[in-house]
């Protein structure tokens, strides 16, 4: 059997790197997202963050997944993404 | 005898209401073909008569073109090409033609057939009048999958990849990162045409998203990793059911494929199935020598590896990983009626087959030589079970225990069920709250009443599932625990049906 033409075995989406966005030059006047992806502990980083950020007077928003074994679903993140200037993630424990 | 018969003036008589005989036939042989030699005189006859009456009769051999010396259009067709275009799967065939397309067509020799497709009467003087016709060489075996490849079209979608020239393909798949560390079956078309042989699903459908990259995962991609792995095409339906329950959201394919934890994807095969495709259940359960147990779950987790693209060092941030993610396949042992099979304690009936899929990393030994009441047995069991990750370790764990034979004969010597088992262990498996883990689980996971005191007892399994199965060879007296982090609303047991 020839075996000089295989098939590929992956979805076929080679890896694009995709620059990351450029950083605002400041955060004064932004809606800033506050992600907890429900890892123990994410919220009490996320509740320091928020007192910090609110105590400078930035306007913060809180979001959090089910459960951090789950993706998030995409009707939340197009919620943050229209709620939201920036956004930060509790990504571990 | 057949060149006396080509030589002897054939007794032919037309039959009056056919106008076949100055069309064109065509017939398909083979020398290796008692059938075949037996009718080749009857091909003579014919071609005489459409001769003389302006047809034409053209004989393609598919072994040795000199079967076919005298006749006036015999074609070499070893390469198979007309063969596969008239998609013969019997010789001798003869096939009558009416411009240019294909009219009526016989199999073998039953002389009222060959005398109706041709429009003569008095075939075949002095033979029987049937015998049945041989397989032929396109239905050799690879043969169909390889002249569809060489002749047809495949239909199949996947992006081809080019083995560069004075390359080894296995070599390819490496460089290629389509390997979990071991060498694969390299996925050429053929091969993946057979394996899809194995299942009547379209090989465009999709199954589901594969995390952590949510792609699209058709059961030709599915084919293509079941080849890889080496994966029988009989293995095709547990293969595309495992990747089914293990994509359902409750599983949370994605926390099991990208945790700091060992645990991976562990497929358990209940019903008839399982002994149709010769699946292990017995001594070495766990372990290696058994094709369709390796390959059904190696094939899981190459689609995780390909299709999804959750690889070691990137997504899958395994700390230790663990030997089962090469491949954790198994059959629960349902050979003794005592108990129950898992599924069907879920309300399976004992004809359905299933795949159950649960999260496990490896497996914990459990020796109890002494026990023989079923109460000491569980305590022994306790014991170890209370061990996992943490003696104080309540959140996010769970666990699947396989008693082996010489154990599981203490129990129905007692008259205990499997139930009967589960509740006395988790009766056991209570924990003071003093001596819970106050780290990553953290106290957290309790509510404020149990925290009140210390002395108050919460369970081991306090958010994860706990479940008993039968597994294992039949002499030692031996079980073991599958344990894993998850739980309940995070990552749970999943069980489909294999339709």
């Amino acid at each position: 059997m020839p075996e000089n033409i295989l098939l590929d075995p992956t979805a076929e989406t080679a890896a694009a790197i995709q620059p990351r966005l450029a950083r605002p030059p400041s955060i004064s006047g932004k809606t800033i997202g506050l992600f907890d992806i429900a890892k123990m502990r994410g919220d009490e980083f996320l509740d320091r963050l928020d007192e910090l950020l609110t105590a400078r007077g930035h306007t913060v928003k809180r979001y959090r997944k089910k459960h951090f074994t789950h993706l998030a679903p995409i009707e939340l993140k197009q919620q943050i993404k229209s709620e939201c200037d920036l956004v930060i993630e509790g990504l571990a424990d | 005898m057949a060149t006396m018969m080509h030589e002897a003036v054939p007794r032919i008589e037309t039959n009056d209401k056919s106008a076949f005989a100055d069309g064109t036939f065509v017939a398909f042989v083979k020398q290796d073909c008692p059938t075949c030699v037996l009718a080749m005189p009857v091909l003579r006859e014919v071609e005489q008569l459409v001769r003389r009456s302006g047809g034409r009769l053209e004989i393609h051999v598919q072994d040795e073109v000199t079967f076919a010396a005298g006749f006036l259009h015999a074609t070499d067709d070893t390469a198979l090409a007309m063969s596969y275009r008239y998609n013969i799967d019997t010789v001798p065939t003869l096939i009558r033609l009416k411009d240019g397309q294909e009219d009526a067509r016989t199999v073998g020799w039953r002389r009222s057939e060959w005398q109706a497709v041709t429009g003569i009467s008095g075939l075949g003087e002095g033979l029987p009048d049937y015998r049945p016709g041989c397989g032929s060489k396109t239905m050799d075996p690879g043969m169909p999958a390889r002249l569809k490849v060489k002749y047809g079209n495949t239909g199949l979608a996947s992006r081809r990849i080019e083995v560069p020239p004075l390359s080894d393909p296995v070599e390819t798949c490496y460089e290629r990162g389509w390997s979990d560390g071991l060498p694969v079956v390299p996925p050429t078309e053929e091969r993946v045409l057979e394996m899809l042989d194995g299942t009547a699903r379209s090989p465009r459908e999709v199954i589901g998203m594969v995390p952590p990259n949510l792609a699209a995962c058709t059961v030709e991609k599915v084919a293509i990793n079941a080849v890889m792995a080496g994966c029988r095409p009989e293995y095709m339906p547990v293969v595309l059911t495992a990747i089914e329950a293990a994509l359902m959201p409750a599983f949370g394919l994605h926390g099991v494929l990208a945790t700091t934890n060992a645990c991976t994807p562990v497929v358990m095969v209940n019903g008839p199935i399982a002994r149709t495709i010769g699946m292990n259940a017995k001594g070495n359960v766990f372990g290696q020598g058994n094709r369709a147990n390796a390959a059904i779950g190696r094939t899981l987790q190459l689609v995780v590896r390909n299709v999804g693209g959750g690889r070691p060092g990137e997504i899958d941030r395994s700390v230790f990983g663990s030997p089962a993610k090469y491949s954790f396949c198994f059959a629960e042992d349902e050979d003794d009626p005592r108990w129950d099979s898992y599924a069907v304690s879920l309300g399976y009936s004992p004809k359905a087959s299933t795949v159950t899929i649960f999260p496990g990393d490896g497996i914990t030994q459990t020796i109890d030589h002494i026990s023989r009441k079923p109460e000491d047995l569980c305590r022994s069991y306790a014991g170890c079970i209370r061990a996992i990750y943490n003696t104080g370790h309540i959140i996010g764990v769970q666990a699947f225990l396989a008693i082996a034979r010489e154990h599981a004969i203490v129990f129905y010597d007692a008259g205990w069920s499997k139930a009967r088992v589960k509740e006395e262990l988790l009766g056991l498996l209570k924990i003071p709250v003093r001596e819970v883990v106050p780290g990553r689980s953290g106290l957290s996971g309790l509510t404020a009443e149990e925290r009140s005191n210390p002395d108050n007892l919460v369970p081991k399994f306090k958010n994860g599932t706990f479940n008993i199965i039968r597994a294992g060879g039949s002499a030692g007296k031996y079980s073991a625990i599958i344990s894993s982090i998850g739980g309940k609303g995070s990552i749970e047991p999943v069980t489909k049906e294999i339709k």
